[in-house]
């Protein structure tokens, strides 16, 4: 097999408790993991579970209590390889005196690009991002979906084979959210390897060709997002405005809440078109109807549960 | 290596400059004009000397103000405010980091204490009409004053990289003091009759940057030639001990583990 | 941190270490070598107003003050045996240490003994001393020995017996201040035998200090006054043998022979005394001792006894 892009071997980080007490946290317990060239790579994880920990530790912000990791052949440790990475921290923070592009031109510049490619360069990544109306604006102005752009071009500037990224999303309003899928996408399509962390579904499930699932420190499993998710919807949940003077029939209302007129009720998948009727009937105005998903808990015990059944290549083992 | 910090010293001194750090010469013209104009009316003889004095005084002072006060700041505000997070993650080694701040704020006090010596010679030449060769000595004064800069910078940076900016000034004054006042140290010492206490001043002496080589503000006064083995010996020692304090600096600045 | 680059970043930090401190310390020494040299050739102050410099001080005068007077005695210390040291500094350095710090007495009692004596021990400027031991007096009232210092100064180096016998007079006035004192204002009054007031005086200084330069300076003065007094002894018995055979002595060792002498008497540096050519004793040429320091004035009976 071909060098991994992302090889990740027993990586574990313990934190002291504190200055005086003794005894450790442990924040990423034996994390093995790889990700192969070309791959979108989803990490997925509730807040706290230790994405961004395992982000720092791959970047050489923080050191590993024990393991390793290497990046396209090359350990972590050696500066040489964050010429072939790009990476985009969670809640990015730059030197808020210099404008956008005075901000790029200087990263470029340890790439050793002639001033006319660093010109070139931050003009077109800038676009690539949409920000380059606001190219000469000092960052201290900008608002937090606008440094996550910058965050980007960044990250990409220089043409980097791996590219990592700590919610990238987050931030960003819904056009926001698309643009940075599109360029997720667009980088895939360039044969890069994406490894992005999140906490929210939807969007791995879109754009990952494998997903790693974080909780507490241990790795849960890993598996293509349809391994992961493809799980029965608990039920239904709809969203319906009754009219005044009017009450949703007995068994609906059980599992029913209600702010005024509107109601929002949970139906099992099955009663969904009874469900309908009798709010027909009550002269209801439906206004959504959204399938119920189960928990990133559901999920991964429902993975462990495939996992023992040994029905698919998994590429990790898990503690 | 000499590439990637000079990436950083540019963009430490563009930070500086945008901080308006600068501005701090025009206290500085102030002070010049007042006194030249002062020292004028009276013309009690000693013009040169008092300009000299307090143009070479003053130098040191704001120099010293801007080397503390901004260099504790240096590598703790990185790491406080994680604009250090995507600069690492470029291929520059942490120690080239800190060498480029160390490079950026030496610039900036360079440029600085630049500007002032051309204040300091526009209010001589008021006073005096002329420039006299002796005036070459205040320029190795000044030069000497910059070697002191160099330490001091040097050190509120190493302590830049593990303490506060409080506890960083209060570390870095102190030593400056003590390296002032070393040699009386270490002649307490002597005066003692303790082994102990004289070898324990002794050791204070030549551990601690001496920061009195540097004073030669006196002689620059009274127009004293300052020997070529003397300026020679400072440099060496300045380029020593700012090495000793950028090494240190940097085994610490390599081992931490940022928030 | 990588096992093996940790390893090595620690093993360069101490070995570079020990090697950049060594050639700091070698530089140091260079360095001190320079400024010494250049100093000796202009004997640079940093300040030379003392008011001034206590304003400076922002209230930490006292510190200051040590600081100088610790310079002080760093600059005489370090001239002492040179042979063409003036002292020029010393007035500035203790002006400005009492200046800051008035009430440092000890700076006041070094001052009086090291300004007043002559080049190369002192700075021969015994108006100077007198002006530093005033202040002392004037700042610290209660101080009897300072009186007692001034007393020293118009005595043994001014000759001035009147303004001695009352700085004395005025020191004895402290209720603090020993029986010896009243004495002494009793003798500069009386002009009694000078030799003997020397003896006293010097006495007084040694017993009443424990700096160990002034206490240096009394012995030798001591030692001094002992063998001219001796020499005089010895010079009275040579008179004797005159008298009695016609004829000077060819040496000491002949008024052992005689029998007017026991031994030929010891220096107080434990060296015999020998006959000079002019008949008269002397110390013996290999002895330490020195009789230049002691002003004539100093052992001479006074030509006159004024009225009391």
């Amino acid at each position: 097999m071909a060098t991994p892009a992302i090889e990740i071997l027993s990586l574990t980080k313990d934190y002291p408790l504190g200055h005086w007490r003794p005894g450790k946290r442990r924040s990423l317990d034996n994390l093995s993991l790889e990700v192969q060239d070309g791959e979108v790579f989803g990490f997925l994880g509730p807040n706290g579970a230790g994405k961004t920990t395992t982000l720092k530790l791959l970047m050489s912000l923080i050191y590993p209590t024990s393991g390793t990791a290497r990046i396209r052949g090359r350990s972590i440790l050696d500066v040489r390889m964050h010429r072939e990475i790009g990476y985009l921290p969670e809640q990015p923070y730059f030197y808020d005196y210099l404008t956008a592009n005075e901000l790029l031109d200087y990263f470029a510049q340890f790439f050793g690009y002639s001033a006319a490619e660093r010109r070139e360069r931050v003009a077109r990544f800038l676009e690539e991002v949409g920000m380059t109306q606001a190219a000469n604006v000092q960052l201290r102005k900008f608002s937090k979906g606008m440094l996550q752009r910058v965050g980007i071009a960044q990250a990409i500037l220089h043409d980097p084979q791996v590219v990592f990224l700590d919610e990238p999303m987050s931030g960003l309003d819904p056009i926001g959210r698309r643009e940075v899928r599109d360029i997720i996408l667009g980088l895939k399509r360039s044969g890069r390897t994406v490894f992005f962390s999140t906490h929210v579904l939807s969007d791995a499930e879109m754009l990952c060709d494998r997903v790693g699932v974080l909780v507490a420190g241990k790795l849960q499993g890993v598996g293509a997002p349809s391994e992961i998710m493809s799980l029965e919807v608990k039920g239904m949940e709809i969203l319906a405005d009754l009219p005044a003077g009017r009450e949703l029939p007995a068994p609906l209302a059980a599992h029913a809440t209600a702010a005024g007129q509107r109601y929002r009720l949970q139906v099992p998948e099955a009663d969904l078109y009874a469900a309908f009727d009798q709010l027909r009937a009550a002269g209801a105005k439906i206004l959504s109807v959204t399938p119920l998903r189960p928990t990133l808990e559901d999920y991964f015990m429902r993975l462990v549960e495939n996992q023992k059944a040994a029905s698919h290549a998994i590429e990790v083992s898990v503690r | 290596m000499i590439g990637n910090i000079r990436i950083v010293a540019v963009n430490t001194f563009r930070e500086a400059v945008r901080d308006r750090v600068l501005y701090n010469l025009i206290f500085f013209a102030l002070l010049m004009i007042g006194a030249a104009i002062i020292v004028g009316q009276i013309s009690i003889g000693i013009e040169r000397l008092v300009i000299i004095n307090l143009g070479l005084t003053a130098i040191s002072l704001f120099g010293l103000g801007m080397a503390i006060f901004i260099g504790v700041g240096l590598v703790f505000k990185e790491m406080d405010r994680r604009t250090l997070y995507t600069v690492l993650a470029k291929p520059i080694r942490r120690w080239e980091f800190l060498v480029g701040k160390f490079g950026g704020l030496l610039l900036t006090l360079a440029v600085n204490t630049f500007l002032m010596t051309l204040g300091l010679a526009a209010a001589l030449w008021y006073v005096d009409r002329k420039l006299s060769p002796a005036d070459a000595n205040v320029l190795t004064a000044i030069y000497f004053i910059l070697l002191e800069f160099a330490l001091v910078t040097a050190l509120a940076l190493f302590f830049s990289c593990f303490s506060s900016p409080m506890l960083s000034t209060v570390f870095t004054i102190g030593i400056f003091i003590t390296g002032t006042f070393s040699r009386d140290i270490r002649d307490f010492g002597a005066l003692t009759r303790s082994p102990a206490m004289i070898a324990f001043t002794r050791a204070v002496y030549y551990l601690l940057p001496n920061f009195h080589n540097f004073n030669a503000i006196a002689a620059a006064g009274h127009g004293d030639a300052i020997p070529a083995s003397l300026v020679a010996a400072n440099s060496l020692y300045a380029v020593l001990y700012v090495a000793v304090v950028l090494l240190a600096a940097s085994a610490v600045f390599a081992g931490r583990n940022l928030k | 941190m990588s096992r093996p680059g940790q390893a090595r970043r620690i093993a360069l930090v101490i070995v570079a270490m020990p090697i950049l401190f060594g050639g700091i310390v070698g530089l140091q020494k260079r360095i001190d070598a320079q400024t010494r040299s250049v100093a000796q050739e202009k004997e640079e102050l940093l300040l030379t107003s003392g008011p001034a410099l206590k304003k400076l001080s922002l209230g930490y005068n006292a510190l200051l003050a040590d600081i100088y007077w610790t310079r002080a005695v760093q600059y005489y210390g370090g001239s002492i045996g040179d042979a063409n040291a003036k002292f020029q500094l010393l007035w500035p350095l203790l002006d400005l240490t009492t200046t800051l710090d008035p009430h440092l007495i000890v700076a006041y009692r070094f001052g009086s003994i090291f300004l007043s004596e002559p080049q190369p021990i002192g700075a021969g400027q015994t108006d100077r001393a007198i002006e530093l031991v005033k202040r002392g007096i004037r700042e610290n009232p209660g101080e009897w020995q300072l009186g007692s210092d001034l007393g020293f100064l118009y005595f043994w180096h001014l000759h001035d017996y009147t303004n001695a016998a009352n700085a004395y007079f005025e020191a004895s006035k402290n209720p603090q201040a020993p029986e010896w004192v009243r004495v002494m204002a009793a003798r500069m009054a009386d002009r009694g035998d000078a030799l003997e007031t020397s003896r006293m005086v010097w006495t007084q200084i040694y017993q009443t200090t424990s700096n160990k330069e002034i206490r240096s300076q009394a012995i030798q003065h001591l030692e001094g006054l002992k063998a001219l007094d001796d020499e005089r002894h010895l010079d009275a018995l040579v008179a004797q043998f005159q008298k009695a055979y016609g004829r000077p002595p060819e040496s000491l060792d002949e008024l052992k022979e005689k029998g007017i002498l026991p031994g030929v008497p010891l220096d107080p540096s434990g060296l015999p005394y020998v006959l000079g050519k002019d008949g008269k004793a002397e110390l013996n040429p290999r002895s330490p001792i020195s009789t230049e320091l002691v002003p004539s004035d100093a052992i001479q009976p006074p030509a006159e006894k004024s009225p009391k």
